[in-house]
């Protein structure tokens, strides 16, 4: 079974990266772009009947940060 | 004394804090490998080095706050063991929970590798004991990933109960009210991402890191 996990940084935290790439964006010419938060994205291949609250502790414990990140589980 | 130098696969400042450990207290430390799950009996510091343990995979510091020696080293801070995480260390330290706060990508992006100013906020913690308050200080950096960062809250906590040991003089890297170390609630953590054993020997060409292990291993020898 495939668990997909979206990370986040949470709103206001700064975003170096996120800024470069909006900075390489508007040196493309896309200039439309306000503004870009990068993320991380995994997927997990989990054994059956594994439940969202697993996945959740696994966020909280690993796979995110919860002091500047949020985190989203999809697929479960 | 008795000092244990934890080492994780990428640490590469391992040997550089054994050596100022050694020079300053005249007794070598233990190097104890991440997958040990207990400290050599009788440790009475430990420092957690710099380096790129895993291959800052995740998140610097992510996977080496989950390895095994991490748990005795939690057990041994909430006993009061002193703990030193410089660098990496300071992001192990704050990835396990025992500093508030986390470390991100430098604010320009680049990897920062130079003297940087220092300002001693704290003098009256085990570690900046050989300083004086408000001392100035140079002591070189070398992180990608030294951009401080915690809620305001937070922020504010540290600065009331003068938990913010350095202060860099100037912006260096983003960090939150340009924060480069910070101490527990107890006072037996220290997390800074200077690297004060490099600048313990004449040939380092600056000695403003070596009072800080004068002063620590004085209090524990």
């Amino acid at each position: 079974m495939k668990v997909e996990v979206f990370v986040t940084l949470k709103p206001g935290v700064l975003d170096p990266q996120g800024r470069a790439i909006t900075h390489a964006l508007h040196g493309l010419g896309f200039a439309g772009v306000e503004d870009v938060r990068a993320g991380r994205y995994l997927t997990l291949d989990v054994a059956d009947g594994t439940t969202e609250a697993e996945v959740r502790e696994m966020c909280q414990q690993l796979l995110a940060n919860t002091v500047i990140e949020n985190f989203r589980i999809s697929g479960i | 004394m008795r000092s244990a130098v934890i080492v994780f696969p990428g640490s590469n400042c391992d040997r550089d804090m054994a050596r100022a450990i050694e020079l300053v207290s005249g007794h070598a430390p233990q190097m104890v490998w991440h997958k040990d799950s207990e400290l050599p009996a009788g440790t009475d510091f430990i420092a957690l080095p710099g380096g790129f343990s895993y291959g800052d995979y995740l998140r610097s510091g992510a996977m080496a706050a989950r390895s095994p020696i991490m748990r005795a080293v939690i057990d041994a801070a909430a006993r009061g063991t002193p703990v030193l995480g410089v660098c990496n260390g300071f992001q192990v330290l704050t990835e396990a929970g025992l500093l508030p706060g986390a470390l991100m990508r430098n604010a320009g992006l680049h990897f920062l590798c130079k003297d940087a100013p220092l300002r001693v906020e704290n003098s009256q913690s085990i570690f900046t004991s050989g300083y004086g308050a408000g001392e100035e200080l140079a002591i070189p950096i070398a992180h990608h990933d030294g951009n401080y960062a915690a809620d305001a809250d937070t922020l504010d906590m540290l600065e009331g109960e003068g938990r913010i040991a350095f202060r860099y003089r100037s912006d260096v890297n983003g960090s939150a009210r340009n924060i480069a170390g910070v101490l527990n609630t107890a006072g037996n953590v220290l997390g800074m991402m200077p690297h004060p054993e490099r600048a313990v020997e004449t040939a380092h060409g600056n000695l403003d890191g070596l009072r800080l292990f004068q002063g620590l291993l004085g209090v524990l020898a």
